[in-house]
């Protein structure tokens, strides 16, 4: 694990990744669902390959169930990079 | 694409229909990773018949029924070829009797090739082809799926699953430019047929058997750019048996 990834960082990263799944990146915010930004479970399914690959925190399918805004998912994989 | 930015995976392509595809793919201008279980000789032939014709191919072994085949199969093939942008799950195996004398073991053998093994590759497969957002799955059913044949109880159940299986992956990701479809052959002049062929060929309206050519045809088109409008259908070549 690379202690030095922010959770701005990650902010960034999850920001960039929503914007190539189509969601429209001025919408694009902590606080916006990801149901207002039109990301579905297929988008939550990629997100997750894509968070394991580059920060090694998986997230379940279970866990996706529960996550409403993007700021939910910025903090459950920050949590889980601690 | 240029070279090196796709591959096409097709197991159980040292011999029959597998190698025929994986012929067919090759002269389209896919670099082919041959998957074999047993077969060394018959993948070697397979990657040589391609390289005489001008293509690109490697033999890669593995049995596809062992859960963790599929990571390692796509790594090897990914490593020497490419992403994997085409997957035709080809391999399968038939294990014959009746329902009531078929014994647990025989029907699960079956059911963990030519099924199980297409799910996982399949999970495997669709990784890329999301983030490509591009993709061509081609399972390799039978018509004994859509019908199913006294004594192979396991055989139909298992094609009549990767059917149902082909047309739900379809939905689910159409919208990321994969298409999911089945090849449904009848009876095809292989080795896993060679004792059937006689008895059968009566009832076919063309009144001959399939050739392995024919059936790869059809998963070339569906594999290629032109079918990109085709997605969770069955294709049948049976020269009219299930008309």
């Amino acid at each position: 694990m690379d202690g030095e990834v922010t959770t701005e960082a990650v902010e960034q990263r999850i920001f960039e990744i929503l914007a190539t799944f189509g969601a429209d990146s001025d919408a694009v915010a902590r606080e916006a669902t990801f149901e207002q930004l039109d990301i579905d479970s297929l988008d939550l399914v990629e997100l997750a390959q894509i968070v394991d690959e580059e920060y090694d925190v998986q997230v379940t399918t279970e866990d996706a169930e529960k996550l409403t805004t993007v700021g939910d998912a910025i903090e459950l994989i920050a949590s889980r990079m601690s | 694409m240029a070279d090196g930015e796709r591959c096409a995976l097709v197991t159980g392509a040292s011999r029959g229909i597998g190698a025929a595809i994986a012929s067919r793919l090759a002269a389209d201008g896919w670099p082919v990773a041959v998957n074999f279980r047993d077969g060394e000789e018959g993948a070697a032939a397979t990657v040589a018949a391609v390289e005489a014709a001008g293509g690109r191919a490697c033999a890669i072994q593995a049995d596809v029924a062992r859960p963790e085949s599929a990571d390692a199969l796509f790594a090897a093939a990914e490593a020497r070829l490419g992403p994997v942008l085409a997957l035709v799950n080809n391999a399968g195996v038939s294990q014959d009797n009746l329902c009531a004398a078929m014994s647990d073991e025989e029907f699960t053998a079956v059911l963990d090739v030519n099924l199980t093994a297409a799910f996982r590759l399949t999970r495997r497969a669709l990784r890329g082809m999301l983030r490509a957002r591009f993709g061509r799955i081609v399972n390799v059913g039978s018509i004994v799926g859509l019908r199913g044949n006294p004594g192979q109880v396991n055989y139909a159940a298992s094609k009549a699953g990767l059917t149902a299986m082909t047309r739900t992956v379809a939905g689910e990701v159409a919208r990321r430019g994969i298409t999911a479809n089945v090849v449904a052959p009848g009876l095809i002049e292989t080795a896993m047929t060679a004792e059937l062929q006689a008895d059968l060929v009566r009832s076919v309206p063309a009144r001959r058997a399939g050739s392995p050519d024919e059936v790869a045809a059809c998963v070339g088109f569906l594999a290629s750019d032109a079918a990109s409008y085709v997605n969770g259908a069955t294709l049948v070549v049976d020269g009219g048996l299930t008309a």
